[in-house]
């Protein structure tokens, strides 16, 4: 691995205006949240950028709020102030469960809602050192023209690894995104794409400041695999949101990440609404999850256990979920 | 990468290490376990893994166990850094330092710096951590040596004694 960074400046700027007008400022500059995850891409060689615009510095970042319409999480909240807020863990399960299963917590402490929601994608071709990826030829991610992982397709498969976003996805989370011209707002899965190289919808220079939850979400939980239990990104993460009445179901919204280019909503849970959760209801999502994850060589864990783990994770969560909630 | 013979851009740091404020010229790219093994010469800090994996480069920055080699170190500004330097008081080992010490927590030694510094970022939030604790707070750091039992038996060693410093 590269040991040190290339010639680098930081700005910190104290507001989201200075801070997206110091970004437009500069092309090819790049917002800096905890750097858990650019730091280390930088030192690899796989991102480049000559300033970084620091935004650790900024206070209206780091709010938690309530109001009678929902909650707003700013995106400068680190995933440890998440993890143990009491609030977030008591009406949204899936998210606490979520922040706190990311890295180890010296990573939590630093690491922002942000910063995991706009996650690079990860492949065993790309997060590599400099002379282990001019050894393989580059991948279509970083510096080449060939995905080593689907030779004969036309696009980046790495994958997205967010934990947050699922947990989010199922909550129904809507984001704001500040750019020179303004704020605008759009739920959260309109901010992903099924690319590897380009997964996020963001143009040059916006930024995500805030996230907002409805008040009163189903119950939720988080569940994930992964090769390092105690510290690594999700090979499937799997959030669930499940309203029941009596044995039946009432609404059920599935959300996954670790196995696509993007972290996503499984289509087609609404018809098992009204259905009683059973062995044949498990056994038909199961199926569902499988037929909609895309895995990809992506890992070492090879890309049909990610699928199956995907859907095992699935049916577990949904069963755990059920019991609770008729206990 | 900068040109060879270039002088990369300096600022000055403020820091507060190990209990004594400090300035020193510091390069806006210098990662801050660079910083402190090469300029500060405290070279208790190891370098690891240089990802954010190993945690043999963890020291708490306000108190916050942290993997200082995905730390820009300007980015410390104003802030407490303390390093495994900082445990020992007048050549006399801290309770943790002597627990891993005498339970033999340390094998080839290269990651006791970083277990030692999160354990004690830990014990200063929580005096009294059960096991499953311990080993969330120390998940992020790796031993190729101990297998992690003898390393959790010095932290609980060090809880039982807590006024034996």
């Amino acid at each position: 691995m590269s040991t040190s960074l290339g010639e680098l400046r930081l700005v910190q700027p104290s507001t989201v205006k200075e801070a997206v007008a110091a970004r437009f400022e500069h092309p090819g500059s790049r917002f800096i949240a905890g750097g858990t995850d650019l730091i280390v891409n930088m030192r690899r060689g796989i991102i480049r950028s000559d300033l970084l615009v620091d935004l650790s510095g900024i206070d209206e970042l780091t709010e938690i709020t309530t109001d009678g319409l929902d909650v707003t999480i700013g995106a400068g909240v680190t995933l440890a102030a998440l993890a143990h807020n009491s609030e977030i863990a008591g009406r949204y399960r899936a998210l606490a469960q979520a922040a706190e299963a990311i890295a180890a917590p010296g990573h939590r402490v630093i690491g922002t809602v942000g910063g995991n929601l706009c996650l690079d994608t990860r492949c065993i071709y790309y997060n590599q050192s400099e002379w282990w990826r001019s050894a393989h030829a580059y991948c279509l991610k970083n510096r080449g023209d060939v995905c080593h992982v689907a030779p004969q397709g036309k696009r980046c498969h790495a994958a997205f690894a967010g934990d947050l976003a699922p947990a989010l996805l199922v909550l129904g989370a809507e984001i704001d995104i500040a750019s020179a011209q303004g704020v605008r707002r759009i739920p959260l899965s309109e901010l992903y794409v099924e690319d590897g190289k380009a997964h996020l919808a963001l143009a040059d220079g916006e930024l995500l400041v805030a996230l907002h939850l409805p008040l009163n979400p189903p119950p939720s939980g988080y569940a994930k695999v992964r090769l390092r239990g105690a510290i690594d990104f999700p090979l499937a993460g799997v959030a669930v949101a499940l309203a029941a009445s009596g044995p039946n179901v009432n609404s059920l919204r599935i959300a996954l990440t670790g196995t696509n280019s993007r972290p996503f909503l499984v289509a087609g849970t609404e018809p098992f609404a009204g259905r009683p959760i059973d062995e044949k209801l498990l056994h038909e999502l199961d199926r569902l999850v499988q037929k909609q994850v895309q895995p990809m060589r992506t890992t070492i864990a090879s890309a049909n256990y990610r699928r199956i783990a995907a859907a095992a994770l699935t049916r577990r969560l949904v069963k755990k979920l059920f019991a609770e909630g008729a206990a | 990468m900068h040109a060879p013979g270039s002088q990369p851009k300096k600022r000055l740091l403020r820091l507060r290490l190990n209990g004594r404020w400090r300035e020193d010229a510091v390069a806006e790219r210098e990662l801050l376990v660079d910083y402190l093994r090469e300029v500060a010469h405290l070279t208790g800090v190891k370098s690891g893994c240089d990802g954010g994996e190993c945690g043999a480069c963890t020291v708490l920055i306000d108190g916050e166990a942290v993997p200082s080699c995905i730390t820009l170190a300007v980015r410390c500004e104003g802030r407490h850094i303390e390093t495994i330097e900082s445990l020992a008081t007048q050549g006399r080992l801290s309770r943790l330092q002597r627990a891993f010490h005498e339970k033999l927590g340390t094998q080839c030694g290269f990651c006791t710096p970083g277990m030692i510094m999160a354990a004690a970022a830990l014990l200063r939030h929580n005096a009294t951590p059960t096991e499953s604790e311990i080993r969330v707070a120390l998940s992020g750091n790796l031993c190729r040596c101990t297998g992690y039992v003898k390393i959790i038996e010095s932290v609980q060693a060090a809880v039982e004694k807590p006024h034996d410093c």
